[in-house]
């Protein structure tokens, strides 16, 4: 079984989120950057339980410039077996989901795993837009998926619920909760992903949506603190005060 | 020209997240002075109350599609014989699917979860996880939008809109669902769509001691949520856990009870437009994000709101 997995860098969790070039540009400067945790603690590691399982190979594919190979080689030190980083610059999901797609219309991947999404834009779209462009089917949101002969099961979310699932190969699909669990990369494997091939590829495509101008939000007023003993006050509050109720 | 909504069913309506994606249609279209027109496949009595929303005509075609791909041959189809300008669908499981394969069909510059109308070319969005908004303009003749739910109300009217049948040529399935799993067998809102949520970490201190939370939960008709390292332990089940790596929410109102606020928290809760925080620690980082605090016990706090809730609805 050949899996390609999306990979994306994204700020820390705990990263100052400011602006700069007139607000239109995230300012990077001293933010340490991450496997998007959706991509890694989900896609990835599901990747790789399936190729320990039936066997195959699995490969990162990460649009941006050689500022991500450190988040690259961690997802090679985690177990992937090599990784192509398409450099671009990655301007909105139409473009990435474009060269994505471009690279692997020129390969025969069985399955295309992705994070539900990144945690900088929160867009969620770029998988669907893959498995359009390159006709496949697509399930968003998996929760859970297992692979027999061709056929892949999955569970995924749906409001109320999870619906139950079954796909052919090839296929993309995206990762929620409860498809794998955190794997933290070993010494071997940190050794092992220096040796691993880290294919670099020119490619462009066009952009359909553009950031105008990033905002923060406006700061939260002071917490009201209500003594315990009279709960009954909060439940006034949120009723009159709050309108929440 | 027109703006398409498009609507997904469940048991026989649209859903609420639906309903929110067509009033943002009719908002849309009326702000431009162009009709507005929603899709829905599925069973539906009448318009399904589409009408009350401000769109003008509903589409409705009788089969349910559950296949993202053939969905979306219905809906570029629709999108091209009402000469839509813009595409709006609900940012939820069925929107995250749907509307980037509308996108790619048409063409189209997609804006994933919007929480306001377009102003001045641009439209607004959240992103790092609630912490910043972005404007972002769309250099295409066409627009996909995808509506955060409980960011946009649902306009009520006594309008009904006309209904015309439609279908398009959508090819195979090949997303075939075997099953549906009910996780909230009781009867609770889902939790991406509930308007008021409850929710707990480990300072309720066991599987055991949840009945607390619920009853609240109960009283106020809320959805019950929790922590990473609760649904982590399998205390409670992962569909539950909000935050970073489980889900975002957007309630109009929010109760961590026992829950410190870690960044990764918050960045799932933190868009929710009322927090309260219930914690023994009054140093806890929760209370810097919340609206409402009280220093004490869940295990004292909880059962004296549910005591205060129940007697405001009697």
């Amino acid at each position: 079984m050949k899996i390609l997995v999306c990979i994306s860098q994204a700020p820390d969790t705990t990263s100052r989120i400011a602006f700069t070039d007139g607000d239109k540009s995230f300012d990077s400067s001293g933010v340490q950057y991450i496997v998007n945790p959706y991509d890694e603690w989900y896609a990835l590691v599901r990747a790789i339980e399936l190729k320990e399982k039936h066997g195959g190979s699995v490969t990162t594919l990460t649009v941006g410039g050689a500022e991500c190979d450190p988040i690259i080689r961690k997802a090679l030190a985690i177990g992937a077996d090599d990784a192509i980083r398409i450099n671009a610059n990655p301007e909105d999901s139409m473009q990435v989901a474009r060269l994505i797609s471009d690279h692997a219309s020129s390969e025969s991947f069985d399955v295309i795993l992705c994070g539900k999404e990144t945690i900088d834009h929160n867009g969620s779209v770029v998988p669907a837009m893959v498995a359009e462009m390159l006709d496949l089917p697509f399930v968003a949101l998996a929760t859970h998926l297992e692979v027999e002969g061709s056929v892949a099961k999955m569970n995924r979310e749906v409001g109320g619920g999870e619906e139950s699932i079954e796909v052919s190969m090839p296929f993309v699909v995206s990762a929620a909760k409860g498809m794998a669990e955190q794997r933290i990369p070993n010494m071997r494997g940190i050794m092992s992903a220096r040796s691993k091939p880290l294919n670099v590829l020119e490619a462009s495509a066009a952009a359909s949506t553009a950031v105008s101008k990033f905002t923060l939000p406006p700061e939260k007023g002071a917490c009201k603190m209500i003594d315990a003993d009279r709960p009954e006050e909060l439940i006034r509050l949120l009723r009159e005060e709050a309108k929440a109720i | 020209m027109s703006v398409l909504a498009i609507i997904s069913t469940k048991n026989g309506a649209p859903t609420k997240s639906g309903l929110e994606a067509a009033s943002y249609a009719a908002d849309c279209a009326a702000a431009k002075g162009i009709s507005s027109v929603a899709l829905v496949a599925g069973e539906m009595i009448g318009d399904g109350g589409i009408g009350a929303t401000g769109i003008n005509k509903v589409l409705h075609c009788s089969e349910a599609y559950t296949d993202s791909g053939q969905w979306a041959k219905l809906a570029a189809a629709a999108a091209e014989q009402e000469g839509a300008t813009a595409v709006v669908a609900s940012h939820d499981h069925f929107g995250r699917a749907v509307a980037p394969r509308v996108a790619v069909r048409l063409q189209a510059g997609l804006v994933a979860g919007v929480t306001e109308l377009p102003s001045n070319g641009t439209v607004r969005k959240n992103v790092f996880s609630g912490k910043a908004m972005a404007d972002v303009a769309v250099n295409t003749s066409v627009s996909v939008y995808t509506v955060t739910p409980n960011a946009f109300g649902i306009k009520s009217t006594e309008a009904e809109a006309p209904v015309e049948s439609f279908a398009a040529e959508v090819g195979g399935v090949r997303e075939k669902v075997t099953g549906f799993d009910s996780a909230s067998a009781d009867g609770q809102v889902p939790l991406p769509e509930a308007e008021l949520v409850v929710s707990a970490g480990r300072g309720l201190k066991g599987p055991d001691n949840w009945g607390i939370v619920e009853d609240l939960a109960h009283a106020l008709g809320a959805t019950t949520a929790c922590s990473r390292p609760v649904s982590d332990i399998g205390w409670r089940p992962h569909h539950e856990h909000v935050g970073q790596t489980g889900i975002t929410i957007r309630p109009n109102l929010y109760i961590a009870a026992g829950i410190s606020g870690a960044i990764q928290h918050l960045a799932g809760v933190n868009q929710s437009k009322t927090i309260v925080v219930i914690n023994t620690d009054p140093e806890a980082p929760f209370f810097k994000a919340a609206d409402y605090g009280i220093v004490g016990d869940a295990f004292e706090v909880l059962p004296k709101l549910t005591a205060a809730a129940n007697a405001l609805n009697n």
